[in-house]
């Protein structure tokens, strides 16, 4: 149970289309990361599964049930939003049963239900209190717990970690994935935020302006980017793009990742100078100005030693050096 | 004390303007209330006094409470007021929820369209709104007042409600969509509280035109069992006599409710629930 399968969604807001044509399958069980820029339709789409905004054409079939013209408290969704989004006047305990009551459950069950969830998230001390009483990173357990008392079929994340300073971020991660393991439940997750989608998923959907650029494991996504867009999104720092012609290739971009570079002080493929190193302690990202190649980033592990104005030579690993054409897409 | 936000001068100025603000606003009010309470010759004789011993005189008060049936103007112009207030509020947060929350064709035009009443003052209808009521046989009844009094605030509630509602959560209500509530109950039991502080705002702009209005109790419903306070004042106010003390007293007696209404309002201005709802 909680099988996900979009065919061909459409939205489109007035002119603006926001969503153009969105094919995917998610299967049982799994964790399944939305990510992208902003602007580029996964809140949207995310809003189009759970029924809060209706698609302008396309299927939404959940468990093998067309749910396209089902209400949002019909389609055995439960929903984190970035915001909270807690009832300010009711207590956490009224808050996590208040979808079961209007469902008609009976209270016996709604409390065994609420007790399982709070004692996963350690809320029971919290349970009599309003909303306004408790902490940001408390306020979305809360979030999270009002989900989990659903028992649905889809678990959806509106971003729910942005509004979260960024020890809480780790933390609360930690704690999604943990639940994720312990439910089995099929996920599905919004985020900016790559670190995030990297570190959950187990399948990441990237969007770019309407359409799904690729979807795979977060290793297939970061190992073989099916285009520039997906290289230059997935890793931090960004990949380097260097125009082909400068390097004398066939390919019209080169792509390293700053971590497939290597320097030295006396020869390599690319002489440049360090224009500023940053040093993070377990890793130093140097920005070279490089004659042949251009400005690009090399991240060295470890503390490496260089000062802005010193002559380096940057080497690319052949084996990690993705060719890409000129509409965008890797070259074999 | 001098420091960067606060400097001795700079607070003396602030504090004289709005002193002398407050002193201009107040000034009429005051005079009123402190003739109320003084024989007719102490009126003319020195108007601008308080009530001493010898001027000193409840007679306006016991002309106002003795004469004419005073606690039925009041009665009526609390009726029509809250009543008014009532409709005004639940009809205009409800067309502002419509207004802001749902995209429908027309939806820019129609929240304009409500709107206009703002600058089309509704005593231009006046004869057409008699003719509406004569026909209806509303005429010299409460119902008449109250409905023109909620079509009269409807506008601005509309424009300055729709504005407050765009500022509630989406996620709130998205939530709660997910939760199975209905719209309405969406609308009332979680939106609604968010915009208390506007619904307030809202209630005092609407409340004292309504209670102060002469216009339409004197055309509409000039019985002696629809009486408003305002028109009952009149009475005192004769062709070649007027009872001054009467009129004072009656004003004096007519701010009370009012005054009672704005305090209940303007702690609800104050007071704003968002707090825990959102980050």
């Amino acid at each position: 149970m909680g099988s996900l399968k979009i065919e061909n969604v459409k939205k489109a807001f007035g002119p603006v289309e926001v969503l153009k044509g969105i094919n995917l399958e998610v299967t049982d069980g799994e964790f399944v990361v939305f990510v992208g820029p902003s602007g580029c339709g996964k809140s949207t789409l995310l809003r189009v599964i759970a029924g809060l905004e209706d698609s302008t054409s396309g299927r939404v079939v959940i468990d093998g049930a067309d749910v396209s013209a089902t209400p949002p408290a019909k389609r055995g969704i439960a929903m984190v939003f970035q915001t909270y989004a807690l009832y300010p006047h009711l207590t956490v305990k009224n808050n996590m049963g208040l979808g079961l009551k209007q469902a008609g459950t009976p209270a016996p069950e709604i409390d065994r239900r609420i007790g399982i969830a709070s004692s996963m998230l350690s809320l029971e001390p919290y349970l009599e209190r309003r909303p306004a009483e408790l902490s940001g990173g408390q306020r979305q357990r809360v979030a999270i717990g009002r989900a989990v008392v659903r028992e649905p079929k889809l678990f959806l994340f509106d971003e729910p970690l942005s509004n979260l300073d960024a020890a809480l971020r780790v933390n609360t991660r930690l704690e999604i994935a943990q639940l994720h393991r312990r439910l089995k439940a099929t996920m599905i997750y919004v985020t900016h935020d790559q670190v995030e989608a990297m570190t959950l998923a187990d399948k990441i959907v990237v969007l770019n302006a309407g359409r799904i650029e690729q979807i795979g494991g977060p290793m297939e996504l970061y190992n073989a980017p099916a285009n520039e867009f997906v290289a230059g999104f997935i890793g931090s720092p960004k990949m380097n793009f260097i125009d082909g012609a400068r390097l004398g290739e066939t390919a019209k971009t080169i792509g390293v990742r700053p971590e497939h570079l290597t320097v030295d002080t006396k020869s390599g493929a690319w002489k440049g100078t360090v224009v500023h190193a940053e040093h993070l302690g377990a890793d130093t990202n140097l920005y070279l100005d490089c004659e042949k190649a251009g400005l690009i980033t090399v991240r060295i592990f470890g503390v490496y030693d260089a000062e802005p104005g010193a002559t380096l030579y940057a080497t690319p690993d052949p084996a990690k050096t993705y060719r890409f054409g000129a509409d965008g897409k890797v070259l074999k | 004390m001098s420091t960067a936000t606060r400097s001795l001068p700079r607070t003396i100025g602030a504090h004289a303007i709005l002193l002398t603000y407050t002193a201009i606003a107040l000034f009429p009010v005051i005079l009123v209330i402190m003739n109320s309470f003084k024989s007719r010759a102490g009126i003319f004789g020195a108007p601008l006094t308080p009530p001493t011993p010898g001027t000193f005189d409840l007679i306006g008060y016991t002309t106002v409470i003795g004469q004419g049936d005073f606690t039925h103007y009041f009665q009526n112009s609390l009726v029509v007021t809250v009543a008014s207030l009532f409709f005004v509020l639940l009809f205009g947060a409800m067309a502002a929820f419509a207004l802001s929350e749902y995209r429908f064709r027309g939806n820019t035009l129609m929240g304009l369209y409500l709107a206009l009443g703002i600058m089309i003052p509704i005593r231009l209808g006046t004869v057409a709104i008699l003719q509406l009521m004569v026909a209806s046989g509303l005429v010299n009844t409460l119902t008449a007042l109250i409905l023109v009094y909620t079509a009269q605030g409807l506008p601005l509630a509309v424009f300055i409600l729709s504005e407050f509602m765009k500022q509630v959560s989406d996620d709130l209500k998205n939530a709660g969509r997910i939760d199975g509530l209905s719209e309405y109950t969406i609308f009332f039991r979680l939106v609604l509280p968010l915009v208390r502080p506007s619904m307030a705002t809202v209630a005092v702009f609407t409340m004292i035109p309504i209670w102060n209005d002469l216009w339409f109790p004197l055309i509409l419903a000039p019985s002696e069992e629809t009486k408003t306070v305002t028109l009952g004042a009149q009475l005192f106010l004769g062709q070649f006599v007027t009872n001054w003390n009467a009129i004072l007293a009656a004003l004096s007696l007519a701010i009370m409710p009012v005054l009672i209404l704005y305090v209940i309002f303007s702690r609800q201005l104050i007071r704003g629930i968002t707090s825990g709802a959102v980050k």
